[in-house]
């Protein structure tokens, strides 16, 4: 048998396809070794840094992480806390201790701070083994939503969003004049000074999660931004 | 004298098969899979948290199979929509197949619900169905060891052959073995038969099936890879 690599980097591939034989290379993420060979356990495209072969997932749920800046929704409110959803398997909890620094008072209507269908932007503090997952609202730039619009994207297109340093998202923020926050569960909210901008905005997004894997993506996104604003972009350059 | 298939078919040949991924937009994932008359959509939903709460596996996630059959799905007669007795048993058996191909320890105490719709049949739905589900499962990016592909073969007269249609199927004196596996590995996920067969024929049989997985296995996979505009039909 041969050693080496048999699909290529940047590979579209799917559960079950040999990405490697012999010994020669790694498995990373989303793959496996089973005796000579580095299979694939999931559909995604390949990434090859030196030696180790990974995926980088296509799709699937949001999985939540310590630190992630996220958006979530209320949909309880229970006596020291708030529950959450978060576009992921399960449901996250907002303590009273994390969710606000006045002084509440005992047996107080803790609506009155976050209620029933409330979006707001958190930072996720802690996940167990069995998927608690602990929410913040202390720390810059974490507040409750109270207008503009909420859209969803598979969480794993979520980097390509924001693009490298944030790029992307700062050239929609320049063309369109909207303030948009990305959650890393792959909700955004959005608001701008008219719905037509937040629609451009929008379909700018949606453009991104249909093409993420393809590469040349920046430079469509401006073309269509420019198509769609008559504005003259520039993308911002990363190091 | 030999067996002569209705529809002019070689003894190893399948019907035309057909395959689409990404066809339910609200579902995580979802794939159409069509071999002949048969066709049977998939639509994954989760992981999602599990309730009723006993229900909960708190060491592994839950895998949900739901097959169903339209009620003008096949030839003749109206059946009662909703579950019945066979509808059961072929989810379990579904449920059990596409298993040993994932892994869901990483989602404790949540379910992925597959929903298999079969709006028109002619034999072979339940392979044609895990076929479906596996592509689903797969592009709703849950984790699996391999894909799974399923097909049927069996013996009408003296004749081995794969992929049975209807009047094959239900051939008097006949057998039929629908067969899942992991195309990779060759390991048998389902194995199920109607009627008799010799040991040597069996495993002729078993053979036969091994290829036709093996080539489903490549139509999944092209399928899967269409959805992101590579790999050829």
């Amino acid at each position: 048998m041969t050693n080496g690599l048999i699909a290529k980097d940047k590979d579209i591939v799917v559960p079950g396809e040999v990405l490697a034989t012999g010994l020669d290379y790694l498995p990373g993420y989303g793959t496996y070794r089973a005796g000579d060979m580095i299979h694939a356990n999931m559909l995604g495209l390949t990434s090859i840094e030196g030696r180790t072969v990974k995926l980088i997932p296509l799709s699937g749920k949001y999985i939540p992480k310590t630190g992630d800046v996220i958006i979530a929704k209320v949909f309880d409110v229970t006596f020291s806390g708030w529950r959450a959803e978060v576009n992921s398997a399960y449901t996250a909890l907002l303590s009273l201790k994390e969710g606000t620094s006045n002084f509440v008072e005992r047996g107080a209507d803790l609506t009155q701070y976050y209620t029933f269908g409330d979006y707001m932007v958190c930072r996720i503090v802690n996940v167990t083994s069995q998927n608690l997952i602990d929410l913040t609202m202390r720390g810059p730039g974490l507040r409750k939503l109270s207008e503009g619009r909420i859209m969803t994207i598979t969480p794993c297109k979520v980097p390509r969003v924001i693009g490298k340093k944030g790029s992307m998202i700062a050239m929609i923020k320049d063309a369109t004049e909207c303030q948009i926050i990305v959650g890393q569960n792959g909700w955004i909210w959005m608001v701008g000074l008219d719905g037509k901008k937040e629609a451009i905005a929008s379909q700018a997004i949606k453009l991104i999660e249909r093409e993420a894997h393809t590469s040349g993506l920046t430079e469509r996104v401006k073309e269509f931004l420019e198509k769609e604003t008559g504005k003259k972009l520039t993308i911002a350059e990363s190091e | 004298m030999t067996y002569k298939r209705e529809d002019g078919r070689k003894q190893t040949e399948t019907r035309p098969i057909d395959a689409k991924v990404g066809v339910v937009a609200n579902a995580v994932g979802s794939a159409m899979f069509r071999i002949g008359k048969t066709i049977a959509y998939a639509a994954v939903y989760g992981p999602r948290e599990l309730y009723p709460k006993f229900l909960q596996d708190p060491s592994k996630g839950v895998l949900r199979c739901n097959y169903n059959m339209m009620p003008f799905a096949s030839s003749g007669e109206r059946s009662r929509p909703g579950p019945n007795r066979r509808a059961k048993e072929i989810s379990m058996v579904t449920e059990k197949a596409l298993l040993p191909a994932i892994d869901l320890s990483k989602f404790p105490n949540a379910v992925v619900d597959v929903f298999i719709e079969l709006p028109q049949c002619d034999a072979g739905s339940r392979c044609a169905g895990i076929c479906a589900a596996s592509m689903a499962l797969a592009d709703a990016g849950i984790v699996m060891k391999d894909l799974v592909s399923a097909v049927a073969v069996g013996r009408v007269e003296d004749q081995i052959l794969v992929d049975l249609n209807y009047i094959e199927d239900s051939y008097e004196g006949g057998a039929d073995i629908p067969v899942a596996m992991m195309p990779s590995t060759g390991k048998v996920t389902l194995l199920q038969m109607d009627g008799v067969i010799k040991k040597e024929q069996l495993k002729k049989a078993l053979e036969l099936a091994h290829e036709t997985c093996k080539h489903i296995y490549e139509v999944q996979k092209s399928a899967l890879k269409q959805k992101f505009g590579v790999g050829s039909k």
